[in-house]
């Protein structure tokens, strides 16, 4: 695989360019696979930095991962268009790479620094680029899910053929703004797209102390349909993240995504996990979705050993690369805490990459590889 | 939803000469959604009950059969999806005018107001160029769910634009303002004035900017700085007592035209601040405060609140009134203050 400048811009167009798709493959070709792996293992090493990082004291407040849970935000964020648009949460960090948001923002972003996607207004995971489509998160959860109907119902009136996504864990199932956003999207048929991850904890508290009914099955009560998936299986987080997309863009409205995974961090880095079942976290282990894919890759998909060492590889260079540019950022004038409040205009947001194969001729500027190659 | 789109049938009355007859408070609102979703495809309208029923007080009476379902959404019964689908319509280019059915249930859609809408632009340079009309207000046994004025839970949220219109002009002109604000702005409509405020309303194109106070009476000897239904109790009171009071009408609370209120306190020396809401924290604390560190010097009497004291708005007519700031208090307060 001729990955290096493909890590470089965070995309796969430059190889997928020169690849024909498999045919027997389905929707994915060669460099798309390597995409998929290139943006789990970028998410897993950028988290990894930034965890350092947060023991370095470099990172003011806590620090959050999505440690194990790669394959969901990569392989659904993976399937849309540029100018869909997203409300990525705080495990989801592989989607604002496949968008086009790159790791030394995100690492700035964790320090407080002037380059920080928000420019210190926010921290951690608290961020969404405009630019870039996304409307970044907020603490309270499921909030983002009414906001990506609200996206979802402007396309709707506005007759376009675009899709919102977004993310919520299974504790958000909990609470009351998550029947309302479901049942708006159902009564409404918007375009929207539920991303479910089921990792086991809300913080401490185990799936049988937050639902008695897996949540995934509720989808159905809303008039929609309700998808179960190995949400640590990349390509099958993509394939059913597809058929919804696909589904929402011919107006035939929403679905709910339950992607079963394992946090295999704690909540916050704060968080030793003692409440844990140690067989519990055994098993989980045996199934991370970076190696199960990596050796899917090799034995299903004609790739060598040392290709798959190598994004690998490349990744952790990249990453440095970005961590020394995040560090290199200032922190931001004091004077800026006061600025922002009220808008003085609305500003149209921007679209995101979207590197997958099958949209390479439609992206615009911010397409797949962008211009920072 | 379909689109069924007859906004080019209905057009607006021919100007003429003629002086125009009075409007109420409620149609002037009405009238000025409806200038605006004629003038502006991106508005929309989204809340409960305000299709085809019209909506609780009958503000978007005939806008169904106007602008059809695709811009005139009836919402399921869910304050915060309703807000929160409105922040991502806005982010996406729409302007939604939501509509609570009452101001009392923003408590229900709080959370998106405060967190999502208010702090988006701040955090991530996100415009949400939205509305949330709140019929507020007491005076007709509504009790403690239906009667209530949210300012102070809004004005302790900065992002928010909050504005609170007297009369029927401003009501409409208060609104074109916040539909084309790029800022989430809460529309404080009391449901006292709907039908009982009847003025002139200019036709067509008529915006009033937001942070803006109006003089709503020349006076000399004392000021009524107020907003909302204390405004016309102002009025009639420095009417009925034949005293030379200045009544000063906010009509926006967020962003407040500081300089109207100190130009007024610098003119009179004697200041009362008059609103329906609850006493502590609220608007009067705050004009009070700025008054006092700004204008102190320019001050003959200490100043004075006239609102309602910290309980619930009870439900009994008796009770009702013997906490919502009526006629006599007024007259009895702006007495005591002269007096001084």
């Amino acid at each position: 695989m001729r990955g290096d400048v493909a890590v470089a811009n965070g995309s796969a167009r430059a190889s997928a360019k020169a690849e024909a798709r498999e045919p027997s493959g389905g929707l994915l070709t060669r460099a798309d696979r390597a995409a998929l792996l290139r943006f789990m293992a970028m998410m897993r090493a950028a988290e990894e930095r930034g965890l350092t990082l947060y023991r370095q004291g470099k990172v003011p407040g806590s620090f959050y991962d999505g440690c194990g849970q790669e394959a969901i935000s990569v392989g659904s964020s993976f399937a849309l268009r540029p100018e869909d648009r997203m409300c990525i949460l705080h495990r989801d960090l592989g989607a604002h790479f496949v968008r086009g948001v790159t790791p030394d923002r995100y690492l700035a972003n964790y320090m407080g620094r002037a380059d920080g996607v928000t420019g210190g207004k926010d921290g951690n995971m608290h961020f969404g680029d405009p630019q870039l489509g996304c409307v970044g998160m907020v603490s309270m959860l499921p909030d983002m899910a009414p906001v990506a109907c609200g996206m979802a119902m402007a396309f709707k009136i506005r007759g376009e053929k675009r899709v919102a996504m977004t993310y919520f864990g299974e504790g958000s199932t909990a609470n009351g703004q998550w029947h309302e956003a479901m049942n708006l999207a159902g009564v409404q048929r918007l375009p929207v797209v539920f991303m479910l991850e089921n990792n086991q904890f809300a913080y401490s508290t185990p799936n049988e102390l937050e639902f008695v009914v897996d949540p995934v099955e509720r989808a159905h009560a809303y008039g929609f349909p309700g998808v179960d998936v190995d949400g640590n299986d990349v390509e099958a987080v993509f394939a059913a993240a597809n058929e919804a997309v696909g589904r929402a863009r011919a107006g035939d409205g929403p679905t709910l995504i339950g992607c079963r995974t394992m946090r295999m961090h704690g909540h916050g880095a704060h968080d030793d996990m003692s409440y844990v079942p140690p067989e519990m976290f055994e098993e989980w282990s045996q199934r991370d979705p970076i190696d199960v894919y990596a050796k899917r890759l090799v034995a299903d998909h004609g790739f060598s050993a040392d290709e798959v060492d190598q994004i690998k590889a490349e990744v952790k260079e990249y990453v440095a690369d970005c961590a020394e540019r995040a560090l290199a950022s200032p922190m931001p004038e004091p004077e800026r805490a006061t600025e922002g409040v009220f808008a003085d205009a609305w500003q149209k947001l921007g679209n995101g990459d979207a590197p997958w194969s099958r949209w390479q001729s439609e992206n615009g500027s911010h397409g797949a590889n962008g211009a920072s190659a | 939803m379909t689109t069924t789109e007859t906004a080019a049938s209905r057009q607006p009355p021919a100007q003429t000469d003629e002086p125009r007859e009075d409007i109420t408070y409620l149609e002037a609102i009405s009238e000025g959604l409806r200038d605006e979703m004629r003038r502006d495809e991106t508005v929309i309208c989204f809340g409960e009950d305000i299709g085809a029923f019209g909506g609780a007080f009958k503000v978007t009476d005939g806008f169904y059969e106007e602008f059809g379902a695709a811009r005139v959404i009836d919402a399921p019964l869910a304050e915060n999806a309703i807000i929160g689908a409105a922040v991502g319509a806005a982010a996406e280019g729409l302007k939604p005018v939501c509509e609570m059915q009452f101001a009392d249930f923003i408590a229900c859609g709080f959370d998106q107001l405060v967190n999502v809408a208010a702090k988006l632009h701040y955090r991530q340079g996100v415009a949400v160029p939205m509305v949330v009309r709140l019929p507020s207000g007491g005076g007709f046994s509504g009790g403690p769910f239906h009667s209530q004025n949210p300012e102070a839970w809004l004005l302790q949220s900065p992002g928010l634009k909050v504005v609170a219109p007297a009369t029927a002009a401003d009501a409409k002109g208060l609104l074109v303002s916040a539909i084309r604000d790029p800022n989430p702005v809460c529309f404080l409509e009391h449901k006292g004035l709907y039908r009982n405020v009847r003025d002139q309303v200019p036709e067509g194109e008529h915006a009033v900017p937001l942070g803006k106070a109006r003089i709503a009476r020349e006076g000399s000897e004392a000021s009524v700085i107020a907003y909302g239904s204390s405004v016309p109790l102002a009025l009639r009171a420095a009417e009925e007592l034949g005293e030379d009071v200045e009544v000063v009408d906010l009509r926006s609370l967020c962003p407040l035209d500081t300089e109207a209120i100190l130009a007024s306190v610098r003119k009179t020396s004697k200041v009362m601040v008059a609103h329906e809401a609850t006493r502590s924290c609220g608007v009067g604390a705050e004009v009070s405060a700025l008054i006092s560190e700004e204008a102190f010097e320019d001050l003959d009497a200490p100043i004075r609140r006239l609102t309602a004291p910290d309980v619930p708005i009870p439900f009994s007519p008796p009770l009702e009134q013997a906490v919502l700031p009526q006629l006599d208090d007024m007259k009895e307060a702006l007495g005591e203050l002269l007096g001084y």
